[in-house]
């Protein structure tokens, strides 16, 4: 981020005087006005989900979220409570849960198998190999559905866990590898060749040296893959019909939309803030990975 | 190009490359590491891809009936799926340079102030939040109540400010004195001179909108030099009178009645008070008309239709944009703080407005930074599919069509065709391969 070269730029000026001082401010004030501007456009439809949710049954489907800043009273976490005891709800959550735990982990631990022997290990077509990693990186998850929807079928793990779990690891892999090899081909050579010296074996410096190297790199993922997988809709919705995560627990309910705000808004709010969650506790690791993932 | 042209370094070797079953025993290794991501990548990925394509050249779904390339043909001359690939194309071609654009500009700004990051924190948020949740959150924004969607609610209170709502929506002219305008107000059919009382009786004005306000009806003295009147309900239990203020018969207050002269020229307007009465004093001698003015029986603001089938498309596309500018800000806040201060200084120190230096240097330094945030966003917008699927509502969904929508709903949103479903998903990977080359190739030339 570029806070740092900000900071330089609108340091004030040693010896600077008020009136000088007050006229670069001033020079500025259109700038922080668009700003704020645009920063408040840009909370606004998150707050309002929020402040939805928090509207009784009754008041949901009727007042717009605005009229709590008046009638502070009517804001209740019932409507969330209401939802924790929602069977469905309540097992779509956990549902999602898993997904997303499994779909972050798997495909970390494959992935860094990969790239390091991208990185690290000599085999022949290994650059064809990885230039073929990098084709799949564009293939459009549409490409898998069908087939895998019989695929899955015929095996009979259709509509389970882990048939989403499986799905979201094969697609999530070419970006892991990708990243994880770029990544762990930086790792200083010598390093490498001080361990294979000792005589430690591949499997020993993955362990040992590698991951903990790599650390970084696979945080950055970790957040990418946990992202992605609850955030995920199309999938489940097509892999699994009573297997639902959140996404799809609400997606059913949409056809009702404006009869139902008491459970769509705080059912979307949960769905929305533990990414959200996620995003402010890791936020330097999530943009880390998005400038080595785009910005080369 | 050869495979061993793409790596500028040839890899660590570990042991020097002794016995040929040393070397097998490393093969081995790799391929050890590589298996499990080789499975997935094959099962998952390759395999699918092909079953697809071949499907794809079927009907229906299994592979007993070959239709050739009549998938695809119905994929070109179908309405509902044209319609879809017209929308994709909209979506390509006006979100990337949007998007793309605003990360710009806000990159550029954000440069320009100490609280930057705090600004990319909220700008950056919806990034982290599921297309499909954001898409919701933009459909409660899109009611078309003003009293439930903040748009139009926005959008209320701003046009309130420049035409308020009446406050009757309707009434009829008791007598035949008045008369309506085409304008939607009453007319007093007969001009009016200076001394003159203008007696406005209204019926049939639904109870529940006369103003709580609202006193007994007065019929006011004539008013020397002037005009007055009365605007009142003239109507009680059992009937009345019509034309006659009587006992009983509340006055209707906030009412705007209007002066013209005999040529039809507004001259002045009022509003009426809680017993009906208005007045128009210091008038010179002439002949006048008054009338009730069209303002009263304004219409409230109904709000706009965000999710009707005209707007849906844009509706989306706005939602989309707010989701993705932040990706890009970053994006290109990065390769803004990655361009030497020195060369923005020469430029200046060279006479350069700070337009100049932005336009000639800036932006051509930033150039790749630019076509990577873009061609990002042409592959989501080429694939996009939660968030039209949360922001349309089921009747709009044939006009806010898009590809990625169209396969689902195709293949597992009711109809369960795979081939034509198939045929879509080809369609779309296709749409990809320019893109995938591009990679390719950038690639091989960073390595």
């Amino acid at each position: 981020m570029t806070a740092a070269a900000a900071e330089v730029e609108s340091r004030p000026v040693a010896g600077e005087s008020v009136a000088t001082k007050i006229l670069r401010v001033l020079g500025k004030a259109p700038v922080h006005f668009v700003l704020v501007l645009v920063g408040l456009l840009w909370l606004v439809p998150t707050l309002g989900l929020f402040l939805t949710s928090l509207f009784s049954a009754t008041d949901v489907n009727s007042l717009g979220w605005w009229e709590i800043f008046s009638k502070p009273s009517l804001a209740t976490f019932q409507n969330y409570q209401e939802i924790w005891h929602n069977q469905s709800i309540r097992s779509a959550f956990w549902t999602t849960v898993w997904i997303s735990l499994g779909g972050t982990f798997l495909p970390i631990i494959i992935a860094a198998l990969a790239g390091y022997a991208f990185a690290w290990l000599e085999f022949p077509g290994r650059d064809w190999l990885f230039v073929l990693v990098i084709a799949l990186l564009v293939v459009p998850l549409q490409m898998a559905l069908i087939p895998m929807f019989r695929l899955y079928s015929d095996l009979g793990i259709f509509d389970t866990v882990l048939s989403l779990v499986l799905f979201h690891t094969a697609f999530g892999l070419p970006f892991a590898i990708f990243l994880l090899r770029n990544f762990f081909i930086g790792i200083p050579k010598e390093l490498l060749e001080a361990a294979r010296i000792d005589g430690a074996s591949e499997i020993r410096i993955f362990l040992r040296l590698i991951l903990p190297l790599g650390l970084p790199a696979i945080a950055s993922l970790a957040i990418f893959q946990f992202l992605w997988t609850w955030n995920d809709l199309l999938v489940a919705l097509s892999l699994a019909r009573d297997t639902q995560p959140l996404t799809v627990a609400i997606f059913s309910q949409l056809r009702q939309f404006g009869n139902n705000l008491e459970l769509i808004a705080p059912a979307s709010f949960v769905s929305l803030i533990v990414p959200l969650a996620v995003f402010f506790a890791f936020q330097r690791y999530f943009v880390q990975g998005l400038l080595a993932g785009s910005v080369k | 190009m050869s495979g061993a042209s793409i790596t500028a370094e040839p890899p660590v070797r570990g042991a020097p490359p002794a016995s040929a079953g040393g070397r097998w025993r490393r093969y081995a290794v790799a391929a050890a590491f590589l298996g499990p991501a080789a499975l997935f990548l094959i099962v998952w990925i390759i395999y699918p891809a092909i079953y697809t394509f071949v499907q794809s050249l079927y009907r229906g779904t299994g592979f007993s009936e070959f239709a050739g390339i009549d998938n695809y043909k119905t994929l070109f001359t179908s309405p509902n799926l044209v319609q879809a690939i017209k929308n994709n194309a909209i979506w390509v071609a006006v979100v990337p340079a949007a998007v793309t654009a605003l990360g710009l500009i806000f990159a550029v700004l954000t440069e320009r102030v100490r609280w930057s990051v705090a600004f990319k924190t909220v700008v950056f948020m919806p990034m982290a939040v599921s297309a499909f949740a954001a898409g919701v959150t933009w459909r409660i924004m899109y009611q078309q109540d003003p009293d439930q969607g903040a748009i139009n609610a926005a959008i209320a209170s701003a046009k309130g400010v420049f035409s308020p709502e009446g406050v009757l929506s309707q009434a009829a002219p008791s007598t035949d004195a008045l008369k309506p305008t085409p304008g939607g107000g009453l007319d007093l059919a007969k001009p009016l001179s200076p001394g003159g009382v203008a007696t406005l009786g209204l019926t049939r004005v639904p109870s529940a909108e006369v103003p709580p306000t609202a006193k007994q009806a007065v019929l006011p003295e004539p008013l020397q030099g002037g005009i007055d009147g009365v605007v009142w309900r003239d109507f009680k239990p059992g009937g009345g009178t019509p034309g006659k203020v009587e006992e009983g018969e509340l006055g209707i207050p906030g009412v705007t009645v209007e002066l013209r002269d005999a040529g039809g020229k507004t001259l002045s307007s009022t509003k009426t008070a809680d017993d009906g009465t208005f007045k128009f004093p210091g008038l010179s001698q002439g002949q006048y008309q008054v009338d009730i003015g069209a303002s009263t029986f304004a219409k409230p603001f109904g709000g706009v239709s965000w999710l009707s089938a005209q707007l849906i498309t844009p509706s989306i596309i706005i939602a989309y944009i707010w989701i993705w500018a932040g990706f890009a800000m970053v994006v290109i806040a990065a390769g803004l703080a990655a361009i030497p201060r020195d060369v923005l200084e020469a430029a200046r120190t060279d006479g350069a407005t700070e337009w100049q230096v932005f336009r000639r240097v800036t932006v051509p330094l930033l150039a790749p930074v630019l076509s990577v945030v873009f061609i990002t966003l042409l592959i989501q917008v080429l694939k996009v599919f939660d968030i039209v699927i949360a922001v349309a509502p089921q009747s709009v969904q044939d006009d806010a069509n898009v590809i990625a929508l169209a396969m689902w709903r195709t293949s597992f949103g009711g109809v369960s065709d795979f081939g034509l479903g198939s045929a879509i998903a080809v369609f779309l990977f296709i749409l990809v391969i320019p893109v995938l080359l591009l990679n390719i190739s950038r690639f091989r030339r960073e390595v």
